[in-house]
C-alpha cells in the first residue's frame, strides 16, 4: 500500500507507523521533519507552508511510485502539512515498511530528498524580529534544513 | 487570439502582484515563448533567468508547446520538507 497526503491539520507520526506496520515486515523506517528555531543564522518564530496543491499531490504520488519500484517496500506513506506551523511542529512525516532495514531506511531518505527537489511546496519563515521571507534553497549560504 | 492563464505561487506571486496572469497565446507558442511574454509584465524583471514551468501538473521542457486548455504554472524554488 502507499498513500500521499497534504494536510492542514496536525501530523501524528505514531499513526503512520501503525498504518504501515505488520508482522510480515521486520523493519519500519520513520522520517520526521520539524520546524527549527534558527535558519541561516536568523531566529525563526514560525513557518508558513503553502503549496500548488494539485501538482504537489501528483508529484508526491510519482515519488512514492518510484520509491516503491526502487526499494520494493511493502508499505509507504508520506504526509506533508501546509499552513502556519509553530516551532517544533511536524511539517512532514514519511513511513516505510520492508522485511529488512536497509531498503526501509533508504526509501525514506529517497522520498525526503526528492520532496526537497521537486514537490511544489514553499515556506515563508516568520522571524522573531517581525520580518518574513520566502525560503529559497537555491540561494547560496543556506544551511541544509530538515 | 486565444489566451492562457498562468498560475503564480509564493515569491513569484509576490513579484508580479497576483496569483494568476492571463496571456495571449498564438498557435505554436512554447514554454520558452510564454516565459518571454511573462518577462514583459510589471515586476517580472526580478524573475530568475530560467524559472521552472509546469504544464498540467508536470514539469515542462522549454520547447514544449502550450495549448489554451493547459494548466500552466511558474514554479519558484521549492522548499518543502
Amino acid at each position: 500500500m502507499r498513500r500521499a497526503s497534504i494536510l492542514t491539520s496536525e501530523i501524528n507520526p505514531a499513526s503512520l507507523i501503525k498504518e504501515v506496520g505488520s508482522q510480515q515486515y521486520g523493519a519500519m523506517s520513520l522520517f520526521i521533519g520539524t520546524v527549527r528555531e534558527v535558519n541561516d543564522g536568523r531566529s525563526v518564530s514560525a513557518i508558513e507552508y503553502s503549496a500548488y496543491k494539485s501538482m504537489a499531490g501528483a508529484e508526491l504520488e510519482r515519488i512514492l511510485e518510484e520509491a516503491e519500484a526502487r526499494f520494493a517496500v511493502s508499505a509507504l506513506i508520506v504526509e506533508h502539512r501546509i499552513g502556519l506551523l509553530a516551532l517544533g511542529e511536524v511539517s512532514v512525516a514519511i513511513a516505510a515498511a520492508h522485511a529488512h532495514r536497509a531498503p526501509a531506511l533508504d526509501c525514506t531518505r529517497y522520498v525526503i530528498e526528492e520532496i526537497k527537489k521537486r514537490v511544489p511546496i514553499w515556506k515563508k519563515e516568520h522571524y522573531t524580529d517581525g520580518t518574513r521571507e520566502w525560503v529559497d534553497p537555491t540561494r547560496a549560504a543556506q544551511v541544509p534544513s530538515a | 487570439m486565444s489566451t492562457v492563464t498562468v498560475q503564480l505561487f509564493a515569491s513569484y506571486a509576490d513579484l508580479l502582484g497576483a496569483p494568476t496572469v492571463e496571456l495571449p497565446l498564438a498557435p505554436g507558442t512554447t514554454v520558452q515563448d510564454l516565459l518571454h511574454s511573462i518577462r514583459s509584465l510589471p515586476g517580472a524583471s526580478s524573475l530568475p533567468s530560467a524559472p521552472r514551468v509546469a504544464v498540467n501538473r508536470t514539469f515542462a521542457e522549454s520547447d514544449q508547446l502550450i495549448e489554451p486548455s493547459d494548466e500552466v504554472a511558474l514554479i519558484p524554488p521549492v522548499a518543502g520538507g
